[in-house]
């Protein structure tokens, strides 16, 4: 369980989270989505210690993240970050052992080698691992570091957009090994997405942020509708329900949106009068 | 085209039989620069019980010491410049760049000045608490550069802080006449390496030991922050403890034998490309790379113009500008943050 209550963190006088609560149930798939600048990132890096809060108070599965031992924290919840670029010549196999850092603490065992495998099977890196990092496209360097947070084999996996980089095939794998490790392993998954319809077509939880506070939280259902797009990322768009999961229409140009928008509503209309 | 030495960009994994070859070889070129010199000691001699006192003298007090000073200033050199471009994260610093050797001097001419008599361990000890003011200087600026700074602008500011480091030293040095001693400092030299004014570098091993044992700490470091952090690395104490070895390490090669350039820049670098720098693997070769360099550096200074002789210095240093150039054109810029 993810607890966050009263978080504030600000840079500079600009309050980039403001007084958050919420509560993450254990298992599943969480994504934060909003606009740019809404502070999900900071919420994000605030619950794995990356970035300290100025006021409020976090713990995941129990643990106190500003008070709890470094190496225990290390094992509970592990983070990727945005921002994968790499200076240094690491392999992808070095990348990936280092997973296992926390448990091991450099020294691996037969145990930490297999699951070292294992994670770079999991993310199709097997042909790429004893090449170097820096030689390797953003993509494949993507796919390395979630590699290594397999690794890492730690409870709750946070990761901050996790399709960047992606092309659409290799954005739907990561999905699907997401949700492996959620609905197969018992992870508990929270990630920052920026297409609200892979949010929605994945997520179980969603949370809703804008301007640093969060303004919905719910299913993908209870809370994707034009009302809150048009509220949090100032977009007006229609949201279709297309395999039982709400996909909103923003992909066109303004005019169509307008149209679908206006054809929503005149649907909605006609049920209205139907029903009467 | 990215790689000099692994065109498929695959690791080369170091087979078990290389690194006692490579053993082997300084080994046998230690050997070879035992028997350089002007006196005439010939290895058979000594073999066959055959050499004066004098040529015993000579061998003992002089050549050993000065073959075991350039092979230990060697690897701390290189080790060094690895250590500190792992933290860092930066493929372009080394000690001599960044302001660690030129504090190190500030601090070796305040000693000089204040305490003349002071025995050398003391003024080793000034200057490695130099060192270590100069790198924490050196690390709090590059901390607060923007992060969409350039690589570049890292060494760049290494090198001006270097360059003001270096300038107030040498305007004390030249008011208070002390330009040639602050020369003889800068300039590496292994000529004046005689027994008794070497045994400080024995300091050096004991930083190799300190750095293998926590390899994988700075390894997880160079990570970067927030990577360290989340695998429960406390990455300040790494930080601290890593540059406090670079500062010893630096500070005692400086004082004991002078600033040799581009050793820290180009061994590491060498090495990094074939093997990577997960520093578990690649210290020993970094370790050995660097001491038979400056091996080979030595050897041509003191046989280029024989009788005389050219401080290594300024072998290492045309050969490693070289060298480094060479690194720059080959080498692809994947070294964008």
């Amino acid at each position: 369980m993810i607890e966050v209550s009263g978080v504030t963190k600000a840079y500079a006088r600009t309050v980039v989270v403001d007084d958050v609560t919420i509560s993450l149930q254990p298992g599943g798939i969480t994504s934060i989505v909003g606009a740019n600048g809404a502070g999900k990132s900071t919420l994000l890096s605030m619950i794995a210690r990356l970035v300290g809060m100025d006021d409020g108070h976090i713990s995941v599965g129990g643990l106190d993240v500003s008070s709890a031992d470094p190496r225990e924290l290390a094992r509970t919840l592990g983070i990727l970050k945005q921002e994968n670029s790499m200076p240094l010549r690491l392999t992808v196999h070095d990348l990936v052992s280092f997973g296992r850092y926390p448990h091991s603490r450099g020294r691996l065992g037969p145990d930490d080698h297999a699951i070292v495998d294992t994670s770079i099977h999991t993310m199709d890196l097997d042909e790429l691992r004893d090449r170097f990092l820096d030689e390797m496209s953003g993509g494949q360097r993507q796919r390395a570091f979630v590699a290594m947070l397999l690794a890492q084999d730690t409870d709750y996996l946070l990761l901050d957009e996790p399709l960047n980089n992606l092309d659409m095939a290799h954005a739907l794998a990561m999905l699907e090994r997401l949700r492996h490790a959620a609905d197969a392993l018992g992870k508990t998954v929270v990630m920052v997405v920026h297409d609200i319809n892979f949010a929605s077509a994945w997520s179980d939880h969603l949370v809703a942020m804008k301007d640093g506070r969060v303004v919905a939280q719910g299913s993908p259902r209870e809370v994707v509708d034009s009302a809150m797009l048009n509220h949090v990322f100032g977009v007006n768009c229609a949201v279709s329900v297309e395999g039982g999961c709400p996909i909103a229409q923003y992909y066109m140009p303004a005019a169509r949106r307008t149209e679908l928008v206006r054809a929503e509503l005149a649907h909605a209309e006609q049920s209205r009068t139907d029903a009467l | 085209m990215t790689s000099l030495v692994s065109p498929a960009g695959v690791g080369i994994r170091p087979r078990g039989w290389m690194l006692p070859l490579a053993v082997l070889c300084l080994v046998v070129a230690s050997l070879v620069s035992l028997f350089v010199g002007v006196a005439d000691l010939h290895p058979l001699d000594f073999l066959r019980g055959t050499a004066t006192d004098d040529q015993w003298l000579n061998l003992m007090a002089s050549r050993i010491p000065r073959t075991t000073a350039v092979l230990l200033a060697g690897s701390a050199l290189a080790l060094s410049g690895m250590l500190m471009q792992l933290l860092v994260r930066n493929k372009f610093v080394e000690p001599g760049t960044v302001g660690t050797s030129e504090s190190a001097a500030a601090g070796l001419l305040a000693v000089t000045l204040l305490w003349p008599a002071a025995p050398l361990a003391v003024k080793m000890a000034i200057a490695v608490v130099f060192a270590l003011a100069g790198t924490a200087l050196f690390l709090r600026l590059v901390r607060s550069l923007p992060p969409t700074t350039s690589l570049i602008a890292v060494p760049l500011v290494g090198m001006m802080l270097a360059g003001m480091v270096s300038a107030a030293t040498t305007f004390v040095a030249h008011r208070l006449d002390l330009l040639q001693t602050l020369g003889v400092w800068m300039a590496g030299d292994f000529s004046g390496v005689l027994r008794g004014r070497y045994e400080l570098l024995w300091l050096v091993a004991g930083v190799f030991v300190a750095v293998w044992f926590f390899a994988d700490r700075f390894t997880v470091a160079s990570l970067g922050e927030a990577h360290a952090t989340s695998l429960g690395l406390n990455h300040r104490q790494a930080m601290r403890l890593g540059l406090a070895l670079v500062s010893v390490a630096s500070a005692v090669c400086l004082v004991v034998v002078g600033n040799i350039a581009f050793v820290g820049l180009v061994v590491p670098n060498l090495v990094s490309m074939v093997l990577g720098d997960r520093l578990r693997r690649s210290l020993p070769w970094v370790a050995l790379a660097g001491a038979g360099f400056v091996l080979a550096c030595d050897l041509v200074a003191r046989t280029i113009n024989f009788p005389y002789e050219i401080p290594v210095g300024t072998i290492a240093g045309v050969v490693g500008a070289a060298v480094f150039l060479v690194l720059l054109w080959k080498r692809t810029p994947a070294v964008s943050r």
